[in-house]
């Protein structure tokens, strides 16, 4: 190698190889529209590649529903959109109420989401006892999706890059981007090491390093970096069938077919310059024991692992999607706030139809970069 | 009195006790975290009712005798916790597991890993049949419990643990089916200079050689290729070297390359890596003192390095002298000086050894594609190559991700080395390229019904 800088050209230049950045590349690259995704470490290397495997639309906010159903049917034909098989299993996600007013949360929930065309249906505390046997004392009422289901993001995000690449996006791992220009009509970026990038388009897909890469650009948007802290228990013959989660605050449950659990609850501990993060052990084992008070079989089980995977997590719970309010060319999808596995096959797609058609069918009310912008009617 | 900083020392082996003794002689308390019931490690592992015992080559009872009753002459200057696994650290606390099955959270200022070694293997053709054992396994069997793992024993490996395992089997009067060496006995020549600065065990080693040959015992050197045969149970092994390919007929098989330091915690500490090339192994960072780069971290013994029972006991030691220098304690400069001066030798001896008995990296790249590697989640040889070639990765960790490798109870402890050297073939790079699998909490499988009695919030 010589020590000169490559330049490259492209039309569209997508800053992180998380899921959303491979998503993004995939469908670009489906529509033949040049593009480059530039990653600072490996595709899926932090909470694309390492989360819980949630694929849920049950419980999210609403004006996550649209993004959520247009991901979901993406999700059903997934095999056929990457090339291979993601372990994608509909198996349904069981969300539990501790109380009365979750409960009531629970009901109201459905109510609202039936006008989005997603479907749950309520279980009384007998209907819970009766068709889930393993599950705990102590709940007052569920609320089960059919439609939704569980996934293995070890798959999936290399699943994404590799249909990427295949569709002929350009994917540049190891490259971390120090600094980016304004140059009308679109961007210059500089990577580490030794790239410049030239693009019409910019999409900042960067996950909990998103904040930065819009300040580069002087785009203030909020978010904190989180490490969602994640346990896997040795093979345990009883079935689980259902994903589950709770009405309120607490963890969420599922096993895969070999017979492990997989569970979560609470937070690691990130350190964002060193791009790492670990998982905590106190976290654990007040994970542990409330996943024992959910399914008491899992006591019989030892942990054989815990990892956590950083992840950018938003003011408002919500994701940062869509346009930049102040700068043409620019695009934001990141800060999806420990629920992004789900939405991120949609998310690409989405962004595709805003920049090549100015416009989506899929609805990105109250998720847009705007509600941050200050000054802006959104962000009041 | 309270105070004096805490020192916890992790492993009651040769080194983690020389340790205890050399603190306590500094004033100091330290608090030993030991995983078995008994202090001693795998060394001076007693046998409970062997009569056997005094008649095993390269065990001396009354040493490890002395050994263990030198330590358990101090517990009461120190804390002591035996049958306590340690399952997570981080740079202020450590949490363990106790045998009344309570996890307990330690706060800690100066922190050794004495975690020990244990046995390499490399993934062959029915290697996960019942009746094979790693050569420590089948060792622990006859010092511990008195009994052979088999009725005919074939011994595959290399290194000295392989011909001492044998000969002790020998002369406990168990049968001997074979002893099989990936080295070769020229190989030992060059070695021989080295060797020499340790004119003991080298005799040791000869011994056994010799008692191994006295009994008539098949021996193959220069082993290429090993394939333990039968359905369900070991019902012979056949070994290939330059005298043509030939079955043994046997009932178990003990197997061991070498020994694989124990460094999950110091992993799990941030302590970084080295490759080496020779054995492929990734090996903590350490200097001859016993420090790692990382402040109050420190490592003694086979799980920092393999040099053996005498050197572990030295770096044990010279580890607890470095506490108390860094601590601003006095020591005695002679005293260290003479420590790094025998194990200087002790090095020289170990690199001796690596030559006269390389690790045989030939018989690990060759596993054919039905191999299972990963015993635990049942992962062969050629889904990791095809893992490798589909998705264009080669790191270890992403192999893991993609193919289940090192995700079942052990935790890649015994096919880690083994896939990052399938993978690295597989890619055509070089093996460091494929990296190492990293610790991840808990170092052991951590019962979910633990209790634990910290209150305090996550942290």
């Amino acid at each position: 190698m010589n020590g000169a800088r490559s330049r490259l050209r492209t039309e569209v230049a997508i800053v992180g190889g998380g899921l959303v950045g491979c998503s993004t590349a995939l469908h670009l690259a489906r529509r033949r529209v040049p593009c480059v995704l530039l990653e600072a470490e490996r595709c899926g290397a932090h909470a694309s590649g390492v989360n819980y495997g949630g694929v849920r639309q049950q419980g999210r906010a609403l004006a996550e529903l649209p993004l959520a159903g247009r991901a979901r049917r993406i999700w059903g034909r997934l095999e056929r959109l990457v090339g291979g098989d993601g372990e994608f299993r509909a198996t349904g996600h069981l969300r539990l109420a501790r109380d009365e007013a979750e409960a009531a949360a629970l009901e109201g929930w459905i109510r609202e989401a039936a006008r989005y065309g997603v479907h749950g249906e309520l279980l009384s505390r007998e209907a819970l006892r009766a068709r889930f046997p393993w599950l705990g004392e102590g709940f007052a009422a569920g609320s089960f999706s059919a439609d939704d289901g569980q996934a293995n993001p070890r798959l999936v995000a290399p699943l994404f890059a590799r249909a990427a690449r295949s569709e002929g996006a350009t994917i540049l791992e190891g490259r971390t981007v120090v600094a980016i220009e304004r140059a009308p009509p679109g961007f210059v970026l500089r990577a580490e090491p030794e790239l410049e990038l030239e693009a019409r388009v910019l999409v900042n897909a960067a996950g909990a390093w998103g904040t930065r890469i819009a300040r580069l650009l002087g785009e203030e948007l909020p978010s904190e970096p989180i490490a969602p802290n994640m346990l896997v228990s040795e093979p345990l013959p009883f079935r689980i069938e259902p994903n589950l989660g709770m009405a309120g605050p607490g963890i969420y449950l599922r096993q895969v077919p070999d017979g492990s659990v997989i569970f979560g609850g609470g937070r690691g501990t990130v350190d964002l310059e060193r791009r790492r993060c670990r998982p905590s052990f106190a976290t654990s084992l007040a994970t542990i024991g409330e996943a024992c008070r959910v399914v008491p079989e899992l006591a019989r089980a030892s942990i054989i692992r815990t990892w956590a995977g950083i992840e950018g997590r938003t003011p408002d719970d919500l994701p940062i999607i869509g346009p930049s309010p102040r700068m043409a060319g620019l695009f934001h999808a990141f800060g999806f706030s420990g629920h992004g596995f789900m939405l991120a096959p949609a998310v690409g797609a989405v962004l595709a139809e805003l920049i090549l058609d100015g416009h989506s069918a899929t609805s990105l009310a109250g998720l847009e970069p705007a509600r941050f912008a200050p000054g802006s009617a959104a962000a009041a | 009195m309270s105070s004096d900083p805490l020192v916890v020392i992790v492993g009651a082996g040769p080194a983690g006790m020389a340790a205890a003794r050399t603190l306590v002689e500094g004033g100091l308390r330290p608090l030993v975290l030991e995983k078995g019931p008994t202090p001693g490690g795998r060394l001076w592992q007693r046998p409970a009712t062997v009569d056997f015992e005094r008649r095993l080559p390269g065990h001396d009872p009354d040493r490890a005798e002395r050994g263990v009753s030198d330590f358990l002459g101090i517990v009461d200057r120190i804390d002591w916790y035996p049958g306590t696994t340690v399952l997570d650290a981080t740079r202020d606390r450590l949490w363990a597991l106790g045998s009344d099955g309570v996890i307990d959270q330690t706060p800690w200022d100066a922190l050794l890993v004495a975690t020990g070694a244990l046995d390499r293997v490399v993934p062959l053709p029915g290697w996960t049949l019942a009746g094979v054992y790693t050569l420590g396994g089948a060792q622990a069997a006859l010092k511990v419990h008195g009994c052979a793992v088999g009725r005919r024993v074939a011994f595959l490996g290399t290194g000295p643990l392989l011909w001492l395992a044998a000969a002790q089997h020998l002369a406990a009067g168990a049968e001997v089916a074979l002893v099989a060496d990936t080295s070769h006995r020229l190989g030992a020549l060059p070695a021989l200079p080295d060797l020499l600065s340790d004119p003991q065990r080298l005799a040791l080693g000869l011994a056994c050689f010799r008692i191994v040959r006295r009994a008539g015992v098949p021996i193959r050197l220069g082993v290429r290729a090993a394939i333990v045969e039968g359905n369900e149970t070991v019902r012979a092994i056949s070994v290939e070297s330059r005298g043509g390919r030939r079955h043994f007929t046997c009932d178990a098989v003990a197997m061991g390359f070498g020994l694989v330091p124990q460094t999950q915690l110091l992993d799990l500490l941030d302590v970084p890596f080295d490759l080496v090339p020779t054995s492929g192994l990734w090996l903590p960072r350490t200097d001859r003192s016993g420090r790692t780069p990382v402040p109050r971290v420190y490592a003694a013994g086979d799980g920092a390095r393999v040099l053996g029972g005498d050197a572990a006991r030295l770096s044990g030691e010279r580890a607890a002298l470095a506490i108390l220098e860094d601590l601003g304690r006095p020591t005695d400069p002679e005293r260290v000086a003479r420590l790094e001066r025998e194990l200087a030798r002790q090095e020289r001896f170990a690199r001796g050894l690596a030559r006269a008995f390389p690790f045989p990296a030939e018989l690990e790249a060759r596993t054919d594609d039905d191999t299972v590697v990963c015993r635990c989640e049942g992962v062969t040889a050629g889904a990791i190559a095809s893992a490798v070639r589909t998705f264009g990765r080669h790191d270890v960790n992403a192999v893991k991700a993609l193919t289940r490798c090192g995700m079942g109870r052990c935790q890649g402890r015994l096919c880690g080395p083994a896939a990052a050297r399938i993978a690295a073939r597989a890619a055509g790079v070089p093996l460091g390229e494929a990296g190492r699998l990293r610790a991840q909490p808990p170092i052991e499988p951590l019962p979910a019904r633990a209790r634990c009695m910290v209150t305090e919030p996550n942290g």
